[in-house]
């Protein structure tokens, strides 16, 4: 089957500057891909490309064989933003009611989504009223809502206590399990070994696209977090050494 | 445009808006309480001999004026908010299309008016004894058409603010030309000429103009007519230019 994501030679620039530097690479259907690095390297950038609401500067992006931001593509793919994107002046519940309609889900699916996140307890409280950690998961509900066939999520899980953590990657493999394609950014490295596939984005070059298991034999350490460190100073040290490393696509565009 | 997606829009705005109980306590006793002193105002005044009372001239014209004025501040601020919030960002990328956006607002906020209107015109008519020669249910569509246009203009004009500070300054900017010259202060066919060409491309002018239309005529007139399709017009051409501010790709 064709891959969900495909990107080739993607060039973003953001005010003037250059924030991708032409990034190759495909996520293949019903895993759950990691995209990490640190801060400012040009994740959610990538993100917005991929869901269609970047201005793209050159290179193609497809996503499940339509090109990014297609008509048809609105109704498959799910996003959640980085900041929490819901009304402060509804309830939770109220929340993924309105997102499940605009997908033509039911009161029911919204409510399981609700629950999905482990809301249920504060479905009926206004999102204003919650917490950092309770808002970005209402946020998750509203994007898992629309049972897409790609989602994209941007830092779900930051600020969310550990055991919630864990059921909430928990949920992103069942849903991996049924053919959905996951595309989770982090800015921790520990996740990095939660996820089925890895593109590591550094000043936004792609530095390493592979499984956390080949990640680790191409740097040769065990502990991914040591093995990004490396895979960096590779690519620092030469393009010669990045080139053959990683998928970065060669020359820059 | 899909209807389902329309309705369901629509009702999610007017939920907001209804658990904001405070704001709409404000929409309906702020224009009491305003035409309450109006009425005190000019009560020992005397009526123009053979003319409307004072009160039932600028009454009639408040009627149509508060939805105009609140309708469009309350809609800045909240397409404002849906911009900041990223709630914008995240609709445009679900099925959703603009139009059913816009028309949600304007369907909600038009309501809203509607209802703002009546409870006015309640109090107005039975109350403060407005007398015009046509009938209420006239006014009352008249000042929800305004407020139509009013959330046509607020949607556009929010596309210029970054802060609620802003858009609030788009009141005065917005608001306030068309209230000094739509010939509520001056009779229009009494200013200066080019006062009056200027008059003639704001809106709220003919939306007054029908207004008083409804005052001094048992029947709806021709003029009136033709004042709301130009209130209508101008509500459409806001609303494409509304649409044109909706982007689904930036930077
Ligand atoms: N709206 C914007 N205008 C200009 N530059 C931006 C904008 N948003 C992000 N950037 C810049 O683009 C780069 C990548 O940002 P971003 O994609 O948000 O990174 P990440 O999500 O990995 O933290 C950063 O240098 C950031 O300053
Ligand atoms: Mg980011």
């Amino acid at each position: 089957m064709e891959d969900a994501i495909v990107l080739r030679d993607l060039v973003v620039d953001r005010g003037r500057r250059r924030v991708l530097h032409g990034i190759s690479c495909a996520v293949p259907r019903g895993v759950v891909a990691g995209l990490l690095g640190p801060s400012g390297s040009g994740k959610t950038t990538l993100m917005r490309a991929v869901v269609g609401v970047q201005t793209v500067g050159g290179g193609t992006v497809t996503v499940l064989g339509r090109p990014a931001g297609s008509t048809d593509l609105r109704r498959r793919v799910g996003y959640l933003t980085q900041a929490p994107s819901v009304y402060a002046d509804l309830t939770v519940r109220e929340n993924a009611r309105y997102f499940a309609a605009l997908h033509g889900r039911s009161r029911a699916d919204a409510d399981r989504a609700v629950a999905d996140v482990g809301l249920s307890a504060a479905a009926g409280q206004l999102v204003g009223t919650l917490s950092g950690g309770q808002r970005s998961r209402a946020s998750l509900a509203c994007a898992l809502v629309g049972e897409p066939e790609l989602i994209v999520l941007d830092e779900p899980t930051v600020g969310q206590d550990p055991v919630l953590r864990a059921d909430l990657w928990g949920r992103f493999h069942e849903l991996a399990a049924s053919g959905v394609t996951l595309l989770v950014s982090s800015h921790v490295m520990d996740e990095a070994s939660r996820c089925d596939r890895l593109l590591l984005i550094r000043e936004g070059r792609l530095i390493a696209d592979d499984t956390p298991d080949a990640v680790r034999a191409a740097a040769g350490v065990s502990d991914l977090d040591e093995a990004f460190l490396r895979l960096i100073r590779a690519s620092e040290a030469g393009s010669a050494v990045a080139a053959g490393a990683v998928g970065t696509g060669g020359e820059a565009s | 445009m899909n209807p389902r997606i329309l309705a369901v829009t629509t009702g999610r705005i007017l939920r907001q808006l209804r658990h904001d109980r405070r704001t709409v306590a404000l929409l309906l006793v702020v224009p009491a309480l305003l035409l309450t002193l109006v009425y005190y105002m000019y009560a020992d005044q005397p009526a123009p001999p053979g003319g409307v009372s004072t009160f039932d001239r600028i009454a009639l014209v408040m009627l149509g004026f508060f939805p105009f004025v609140i309708m469009f501040l309350v809609t800045s601020i909240a397409m404002l908010r849906e911009r900041t919030n990223g709630t914008l960002e995240r609709l445009l990328t679900t099925p959703l299309a603009k139009a059913d956006l816009l028309f949600g607002y304007g369907i909600a906020f038009g309501l809203a008016g509607a209802v703002q209107a009546t409870v006015a015109s309640a109090l107005a008519y039975w109350v403060f004894d407005l007398n015009t020669a046509g009938g209420s249910e006239l006014v009352i569509m008249i000042a929800a058409l305004n407020a139509v246009l009013a959330v046509a203009l607020g949607l556009f004009c929010s596309a210029f603010a970054r802060t609620e500070f802003q858009a609030v300054q788009f009141m005065p900017v917005v608001v306030a030309p068309q209230l000094l010259l739509c010939g509520l202060f001056v009779p229009r066919d009494e200013m200066a000429g080019w006062l009056q060409a200027v008059s003639d491309v704001l809106p709220l002018s003919y939306a007054v103009e029908a207004l008083q239309e409804v005052g001094a005529h048992a029947e709806p007139t021709g003029t009136m007519w033709r004042d709301l399709t130009v209130v209508v017009g101008a509500t459409v051409l806001a609303l494409v230019l509304a649409a044109a501010t909706l982007r689904r790709r930036s930077g």
